[in-house]
């Protein structure tokens, strides 16, 4: 089946099949940043937005995905590396595996949240694992990204 | 990974109904999330993002949700918010993340009457009625006592009212299923106890219902219902928790839930 969506503001035509996830379609077209860990829709690793919303690219048919508007991380260059530096600062990188996703999800809670709190921020990224930093280093970052440190 | 053979996005429900039927494992998909896990091999794939079910709002004297809006909808739509003490928001706050939530559905929440779910405790502890498409109508306790059969979901219904209402789950990590949840309410001083994930599908303890309805909330009649209400109903063991645990922990989240509603009477 053929779908046509916008990814990172360029139109494409895609062939797909009928079980297949959009993470794998993304994938399959180089969007590598899209990574996959748990395939239990719960890691976050694989975190793209969908007409502006996160959603779990493992867990969208990529049918669904037809008409929409589908931004990963290379769709925001300049904000993407902006935070990354901070995370880098803060010791908060490590393996990098969960990144992509990780920022995904900040850049989409900056959207939502105003000057979210300390309990506002966990619980917004409760879905986003990392098995490396524990968490604090990520913690100090978004903070000093949202302003709220 | 389960497969799919074909997918159609029918454009009504009578059609969307009749592929249903037409054949055993014809089967609609929801957000997918929980599907993806099995290996169900289905042979047509029900996909209703064109009928137009996500969606909110007043209707009636009731709120309707259609089987499409996503938890996340749930959990920030200002309607739900301000009525029943936010208890539905509350109820699906802690189920895995944003993203999540964002792609699972309330339709596939409540008709696959998983055991797991944290929103139908909340339901069954409001005036909650479901719509299927040829099944029409019901209350949610007479769609969970029956026994499954080819229909889909259509929307729910919820009376509104000034019904009080309180939420509350045991979870062994902040994300993870709820060992035990737990939805208590009153309406003109008629309560209703809902528990669920134990681990077996929420259900009303009804005597310890008509307990608290009859006599009122007294320190001797809470803590007699929570206790009641830990021996009507059955809980089981999994790898979150044995019964005993889940029948400990049972009373004295209802307890809780009971002194929350009661200060939410008093605010």
């Amino acid at each position: 089946m053929q779908i046509e969506l916008t990814i990172n503001d360029k139109v494409v035509k895609w062939e797909v099949a009928n079980d297949e996830f959009l993470a794998d379609t993304l994938r399959s077209h180089g969007f590598l940043s899209v990574k996959k860990a748990c395939d239990t829709s719960c890691c976050g690793l694989c975190t793209v937005w969908m007409d502006g919303k996160s959603m779990l690219s493992c867990s969208v048919l990529s049918l669904r995905a037809h008409g929409k508007k589908i931004t990963t991380i290379e769709g925001f260059p300049k904000e993407a590396e902006e935070f990354a530096q901070i995370l880098s600062a803060e010791g908060a990188e490590q393996c990098g595996f969960c990144s992509p996703g990780f920022i995904m999800s900040v850049l989409a809670m900056k959207n939502e949240l105003v000057n979210p709190t300390e309990e506002e921020i966990i619980h917004y990224l409760t879905g986003n694992l990392c098995r490396c930093t524990g968490y604090m280093g990520q913690l100090r970052a978004i903070k000093i990204y949202l302003g709220v440190a | 990974m389960f497969t799919i053979l074909d997918l159609v996005q029918p454009d009504n429900l009578a059609e969307a109904y009749k592929i249903l039927s037409d054949k055993r494992n014809n089967t609609i998909l929801g957000g997918c999330a929980f599907l993806k896990m099995g290996k169900k091999r289905i042979n047509t794939g029900i996909d209703l993002t064109k009928l137009k079910l996500n969606y909110i709002q007043e209707k009636d004297g009731f709120i309707e949700i259609g089987a499409m809006t996503s938890l996340r909808d749930i959990e920030t739509h200002p309607l739900l918010k301000e009525h029943y003490n936010g208890v539905l928001p509350q109820s699906v706050r802690d189920i895995i993340g944003v993203q999540f939530r964002n792609g699972v559905t309330v339709g596939a929440s409540v008709y696959s009457k998983y055991g797991f779910s944290d929103l139908i405790t909340a339901l069954l502890s409001l005036d909650t009625e479901v719509e299927l498409f040829k099944a029409g109508r019901m209350p949610l306790t007479d769609f969970l006592a029956k026994p499954k059969e080819k229909d889909l979901m259509v929307r729910l219904w919820i009376k509104k009212n000034m019904r009080q209402a309180s939420y509350l789950s045991f979870r062994n990590s902040s994300s993870d299923y709820a060992v035990l949840n737990v939805a208590v309410s009153m309406l003109n001083n008629c309560w209703t106890i809902a528990v669920g994930a134990r681990p077996s599908k929420a259900a009303i303890a009804i005597s310890a219902s008509a307990l608290l309805s009859l006599e009122g909330a007294t320190s001797e009649t809470i803590e007699e219902a929570a206790k009641r209400t830990s021996e009507e109903l059955s809980f089981g063991t999994n790898t979150r928790g044995t019964a005993t645990y889940r029948k400990a922990l049972c009373r004295a989240l209802v307890k809780r839930g009971i002194m929350e509603v009661l200060a939410c009477k008093s605010n």
